[in-house]
Order: structure tokens, then C-alpha cells, then sequence
């Protein structure tokens, strides 16, 4: 028997985006320790360039499926095309990015073909001839092995940074032109306008020097601290979501994965436990500073110097020390 | 209209917790719960459609027994009436197996909207909204941060937050499940009075065993481990009195890593 790994290749403004990379590169990794096949799976409309792309790396196929229906997500009608072609190839594995368009469709498939599904893994391993996933919980101060105990094609969605681009082979696998009858489908939900909650505030993206501020701030009111160390740097403030959440300080300095992406020369967090929604909008920094109370945050694994401490004592010391100098 | 909130008891989350003997979980028995962060919002969007448009607030929640208590805190919030379906033994493990049952019950239920969470604080599976969805046939939409419902109509519209900090409005005939995301609103106190009307109210509890459900046909996925992630610092982590740290700090700043 044959097996495949299909990995779901999303992308927009006609660019491939990049978790389905990542998710690429870790169905290389796998397709190599298991012999399996390896195959790209592109839905849209006029996206030949896309899957062209695709075929420059280390796949066996490319299947591209293209449906004017298709031009934009809509949920019922991917997962109908996603139903047909799982159902019909039975691969072993789906893989695909834990980003917010799969977050609405992936478990609207699980359930339309009543198959297995395990959301936001970070990673993986081989136990004999089985795959056990690693997940996060508990607003990841936990992690979980979990085993699929169903049916292939068991479907996997995996975190954003869970592996690097960078891992990505180049190869060549041939685009196979795959048609679906998607014409009886109905599209129930109406797209109506979108728009960008940074557009025309404040960019960070060219910021050297930032100041971030997170949950550990408490209230509104503790954010003069945080002003007064900016300026002492002549830095820009930014946030982890928890902060704008509270509507502490505005949607468009927030980090993150919902938010912008940075790579300042200096980012200096100040009680951001370091969730990775956050990290992945500021891991590019070259120098992070992190302050925190809490020895196990997660921001101390990537950054460069630490201070466990409470920031409402090192913040103002830190700005009066910057003064004198 | 008529309005039904899925709602999740969870562990406190700010407890420090503590892995079970099996290795299979963390160690309930001290710990306190409490609402889901996202079902919180969702019952609080469901409260303010109420308040606009009319109608009902129901709240359904699987569980064991000790999920009342959160039901009468959402009871106080504002809701209506609530529906436990009672799993003590915490037979149903799966998101899959959590949308069967919960759309086992709703075939006996009116309803023009669905809210759940995104996701939840324990699991953070970020599934069950849309299972539920499906199961039930209706159309969905997720990560919503506003809501703006046309009763009149039979429509609804949904404002779904996407990637990289863009937002999208979308519209969808009603019924539909909308799941919503944390930091959509304030979330509203239980007022006194409140709290004294919710000693009155309904809550319903169904057995698990009285409902039609098969769980033997729900994908099965199984936790084998549950576990502290190992930690690498990476991070150099300065030593001393706060004088000493941040002038150690201002120091490599300048010097090592040459930022300032």
C-alpha cells in the first residue's frame, strides 16, 4: 500500500503563505522518515503560477484544483472540495496551518467526513510504525502526546513557527490538474468588506527601538512607566494582545499574530509572558529584553537578557538609569 | 430572538497546576473553575442581542455536576435558562464527541443563533463551535468580534477577524453559529439582584445515557501524555538588586549587543 501526506497549501494576494511552508517542510521531514509520498494540494482560481512554484520543491505531485467558486475562501465550498478529493485519495495524513482561515474550515471537514482531527501541534514524533503529535493547552503552560485513534486520513493542523521555512527542499514534482464538479454548491456566507485595523496608524514594522508592554501591566493607569521608559529610549510602545483586549492602548501597536510583525534592533518586553500568538511578530528582533515575575515565562527562551523580576521596580529604575547616562 | 450560548467550565487559569497519577491530565481536586474567557464573551454578546432585538438567552453546557456553579454565575449575568448535560464520569473527551452531544440536544431546541468561544483555556482545541456547525448543518463563522443581527430578515452579520490584522464583515442567513473571540467587549458583573433571580431559574439536567447518541462512531483521538514542557533558556538572565540589574543591563546593552 502506497501512503500519501497531503499538505494544504493556502495562500492570498498571490503569495504562498507561509505556515503552508512550514507545514511543507515538516511533511518533507516526515514523508522522508516513512518512504510515504508527498503531495502539495493547491485550491483557487488562475493560481497556476502558485502550484508552478510548488513543483520546484521536493514533491511528488502538485494537485492543483481550479474553480471560479474557488477564487476566495468560503467554507462550505472548500470543504466540499477537500471532502471530494480526501475522501477519493484516502491519504494517510492532512496536513495544514494553524491560521485562522483553517480554524474555520478544518473542523467543518473533520466533521463532514467524520475523520479525527488535533489542532495547533507544535510538533511530532515516531513511536514504531505510529505518528504521535505534540499540542499545547492550558494557554501552553502544558503540553499533550496525542494519538489519532480513527480512520485515515487523520487531519492535522499545525502551529505558526512550528518549523522553519527554512528546512524546505527543493526538488521537482510534477502539477496534476485535478477538476471537481463544485456547481450544486451553495455558498451560504456572503463576504461584505474588509479592512486593515493598521492601515494608515502607526507602523512599527520600521520601529529600531520598542518598548512592550503586556498582561503584567494590570491597568490602564500603570502605563505611565512604560511611556517614560520609551521616551527615555526614543522608543516606540507597543502590546501583547491582553493589553488591547482591555482597550489599554490601541489595535494597531499590538504584536503578534493578529497583529504587526517587528524587527526592531531592540525589543524590550516588559511583562509579556512570551504566548506564541506573541513571539511570532517580534522573534526577529536582534536584541529581545525580557522583564517578567514568573522564572518559567516562555519570553526568557528566546530572549537575550533576562530579568525576573517585578516590573513595576526595574521599569522606573531602568528609565532613571537611562537618564544618567 | 432566540439565543443559545454554549458555555465551558474550566479550571481557574491562574492556578499552577499539577499533572494527574495517570499522566493523563491535571489534578482537579483542588482546584477551583470557572467560565471559559471566550464563552464569556460569548454569553455576554448573547445578553446585548437580547437587550436590542428581544428574546431568549439559554445556556447549554456539558459537564459534570460541579458546572452549575458556573451556569448560575452566567444565570446572574443575565441568562434565561440553562440546559447541563451531565457527563460525571468525563466520558466524552473529544471536541467531535462534545458537538454530538451538544447537537443531540439542540434537535429538541429553537434557536436563531448559536455562540460559543473560539476556544477554550483548557484544551484549546478551537473546534467545537464549527463541529457543532456542521452537525447541525448550519452555516458558521468564526473569530467574530462584532455582531450585528437582522432578525426581521433572518440574517446575521459577523465581523471575523483574519490574519496579519485584517478584518472581514460577512453575512449569514440565520440560524448559524457564530464562535467568538476573548476581548470583543466588557464583560458585564452579575448585579445583586441578578444573583437573587438566578437561584430561580431553570437549569435543566439531561443524562448523558437518556440521549441518542452513538460515541463508539466519533473519531477517536487519545491523550496519551500531558506534561511540563521542557524549558531551554536561552536567555541570559541577570543576577542582583534591581540597581544592579539594570545597570548590567544598560551596560550590554550598549556594549555587548550594541542596541543603544
Amino acid at each position: 500500500m502506497s501512503e500519501k501526506i497531503y499538505v494544504l497549501i493556502d495562500h492570498g494576494e498571490g503569495e504562498i503563505r507561509t505556515p503552508s511552508l512550514e507545514s511543507l517542510a515538516l511533511g518533507q521531514r516526515m514523508a522522508e522518515e516513512t518512504g510515504f509520498s508527498l503531495h502539495a494540494l493547491i485550491l483557487g482560481n488562475e493560481i497556476g503560477p502558485l502550484a508552478e512554484r510548488l513543483g520546484k520543491q521536493k514533491v511528488d505531485s502538485v494537485l492543483l484544483v481550479e474553480d471560479q467558486k474557488l477564487a476566495n475562501y468560503d467554507p462550505d465550498v472548500y470543504c466540499r472540495a477537500l471532502s471530494e478529493i480526501l475522501t477519493e485519495d484516502q491519504p494517510y495524513l492532512f496536513l495544514m496551518g494553524h491560521i485562522y482561515q483553517n480554524i474555520d474550515l478544518a473542523p467543518k471537514l473533520a466533521a463532514a467526513i467524520n475523520r479525527g482531527l488535533v489542532t495547533d501541534c507544535i510538533g511530532y514524533r515516531k513511536e514504531g510504525d505510529d505518528f504521535v503529535f505534540v499540542r499545547q493547552m492550558f494557554r501552553n503552560k502544558l503540553n499533550a502526546d496525542v494519538q489519532f485513534r480513527s480512520e485515515h486520513p487523520w487531519i492535522v493542523t499545525l502551529q505558526t513557527g512550528a518549523t522553519s521555512v527554512d528546512e524546505l527542499k527543493e526538488g521537482s514534482g510534477q502539477v496534476v490538474e485535478r477538476s471537481l464538479d463544485l456547481s450544486a454548491v451553495e455558498l451560504r456566507r456572503k463576504p461584505l468588506e474588509a479592512f486593515e485595523a493598521t492601515q494608515g496608524k502607526v507602523d512599527l514594522s520600521q520601529a529600531e527601538l520598542i518598548v512592550a508592554v503586556g498582561r503584567g501591566i494590570k491597568k490602564a493607569e500603570n502605563l505611565k512607566i512604560i511611556e517614560e521608559l520609551a521616551e527615555a529610549l526614543g522608543a516606540e510602545i507597543a502590546a501583547s494582545r491582553p493589553v488591547v483586549d482591555s482597550e489599554w492602548l490601541s489595535r494597531d501597536r499590538q504584536i503578534g499574530s493578529s497583529g504587526q510583525t517587528v524587527s526592531p534592533r531592540l525589543y524590550l518586553a516588559c511583562g509579556i509572558s512570551g504566548a506564541i500568538q506573541h513571539i511570532v511578530g517580534m522573534k526577529n528582533a536582534q536584541c529581545i529584553v525580557a522583564i517578567n515575575t514568573d522564572p518559567n515565562a516562555p519570553i526568557f527562551n528566546i530572549a537575550t537578557y533576562g530579568i525576573v523580576g517585578d516590573l513595576f521596580e526595574i521599569v522606573p529604575a531602568l528609565t532613571k538609569k537611562l537618564k544618567e547616562a | 430572538m432566540k439565543l443559545l450560548t454554549c458555555l465551558k467550565q474550566i479550571p481557574d487559569r491562574d492556578t499552577r497546576y499539577e499533572i494527574n497519577a495517570a499522566g493523563t491530565g491535571i489534578k482537579t481536586s483542588d482546584l477551583t473553575f470557572e467560565i471559559s474567557e471566550c464563552d464569556e464573551y460569548s454569553l455576554e454578546e448573547s445578553l446585548k442581542l437580547r437587550e436590542e432585538h428581544g428574546g431568549e438567552v439559554a445556556i447549554l453546557t456539558l459537564g459534570p455536576q460541579r458546572a452549575e456553579k458556573s451556569i448560575r454565575k452566567g444565570l446572574a449575568m443575565g441568562a434565561d435558562r440553562a440546559i447541563l448535560v451531565r457527563d460525571d464520569e468525563g466520558k466524552v473527551t473529544t471536541p467531535h464527541a462534545v458537538a454530538k452531544v451538544l447537537a443531540e440536544v439542540l434537535k429538541e431546541e429553537e434557536y436563531d443563533l448559536i455562540l460559543t468561544g473560539t476556544q477554550s483555556d483548557d484544551w484549546s482545541y478551537a473546534q467545537t463551535g464549527v463541529l457543532l456547525a456542521e452537525l447541525l448543518g448550519l452555516p458558521h463563522a468564526t473569530i467574530v468580534m462584532e455582531i450585528r443581527a437582522d432578525p426581521a430578515q433572518k440574517k446575521v452579520k459577523a465581523l471575523r477577524e483574519m490574519e496579519s490584522g485584517w478584518f472581514q464583515w460577512v453575512e449569514l442567513p440565520m440560524p448559524a453559529v457564530l464562535t467568538i473571540q476573548a476581548g470583543i467587549s466588557q464583560i458585564r458583573y452579575a448585579s445583586l439582584k441578578g444573583i437573587m433571580q438566578a437561584k430561580k431559574k431553570e437549569i435543566r439536567n439531561v443524562e448523558l445515557s437518556d440521549l441518542n447518541v452513538d460515541l463508539s462512531s466519533v473519531p477517536e483521538v487519545e491523550v496519551l501524555k500531558v506534561y511540563f514542557p521542557v524549558v531551554e533558556k536561552k536567555a541570559e538572565i541577570l543576577q542582583g538588586s534591581t540597581a544592579e540589574v539594570v545597570e548590567q543591563l544598560v551596560e550590554k546593552l550598549k556594549k555587548e549587543a550594541k542596541v543603544i
